[in-house]
């Protein structure tokens, strides 16, 4: 049996398409799940998109190009975009990065209703 | 000065499948484990691993499947050394490929970051490579001293 290291589940919040992140973000799970969130984003249209990082269990620099990739499909389609709940070492990756300068990061309760995917 | 002394070391060979990423910190966390790091330590040094051996599976080979060799060696002081080696395609310019943000792969959603991930969380890196002639990139951290059991 496969045993999935990472998933996306998605929910949807006041028209909002929330993305969370469940697992490990390297290079090989990141294609994946940027395959998903791109796929379900020109589906679904949403009023904006949110990438829900609570969950994420490790992330090297791969989940920085996930974000940033994530910012420019949004923006492409005029949609806000944003990312919420970073663990304590995500949120050092991101500092290293300077992404607080260039991404959103909100910190807090966002989610209602889930639909699990797994990747 | 007292001579710090090798304790314990592990070697292990993996084709460049991205799925081994994973399998490349699974190892090194595993066995770094025995000098009981911190919790933050064993992330920084899983990440370290993950940006080097994305790099090799990446960049070294492009478009082909070759061996990335990962060395750890532990040492009684409570240093780490871990070595990641590939024999792919090299790089050009070592200093400019370590400069933050900079990618030679901009499709493919990389953030440039992999290097400078790699100096805030180790305690010295050092890149050797060439064209043509693999890169070879090793990385070093002292864990901090365990808590005086009472």
């Amino acid at each position: 049996m496969k045993r999935d290291i990472c998933k996306v589940k998605f929910g949807t919040d006041e028209e909002r398409l929330i993305a969370t992140i469940a697992g490990e973000v390297d290079h090989h799970n990141a294609r994946k799940i940027r395959a998903e969130i791109d796929g379900k984003m020109m589906r679904t249209r949403p009023a904006a998109l949110v990438l829900d990082l609570s969950e994420v269990t490790f992330m090297d620099s791969s989940g920085l190009g996930l974000i940033l990739g994530r910012l420019s499909k949004a923006s492409d389609l005029c949609i806000p975009f944003s990312v919420s709940n970073p663990t304590a070492a995500v949120q050092k990756i991101l500092d290293l990065a300077g992404m607080e300068r260039i991404v959103k990061i909100t910190r807090g309760k966002i989610c209602d209703k889930r639909e699990e995917k797994a990747v | 000065m007292k001579k710090r002394n090798r304790i314990n070391e592990i070697k292990v060979t993996l084709p460049s499948y991205s799925v081994n990423e994973a399998a490349a910190r699974a190892v090194v966390s595993a066995f770094t484990a025995q000098l009981n790091p911190t919790f933050d330590e064993l992330s920084d040094i899983k990440c370290a691993v993950s940006e080097a051996v994305t790099n090799s599976i990446v960049h070294g080979y492009r478009d082909m499947i070759g061996p990335v060799l990962i060395g750890v060696k532990l040492y009684d002081d409570r240093s780490v050394r871990i070595e990641v080696k590939d024999k792919g395609r090299g790089i050009e310019d070592v200093e400019v490929a370590m400069q933050p943000l900079f990618t030679t792969d901009p499709d493919g959603e990389r953030s440039g970051m992999g290097f400078t991930l790699i100096e805030n969380f180790m305690d010295t890196l050092n890149v050797i490579s060439a064209p043509g002639k693999g890169t070879r990139v090793v990385m070093k951290k002292k864990l901090s001293a365990l808590p005086v059991s009472r």
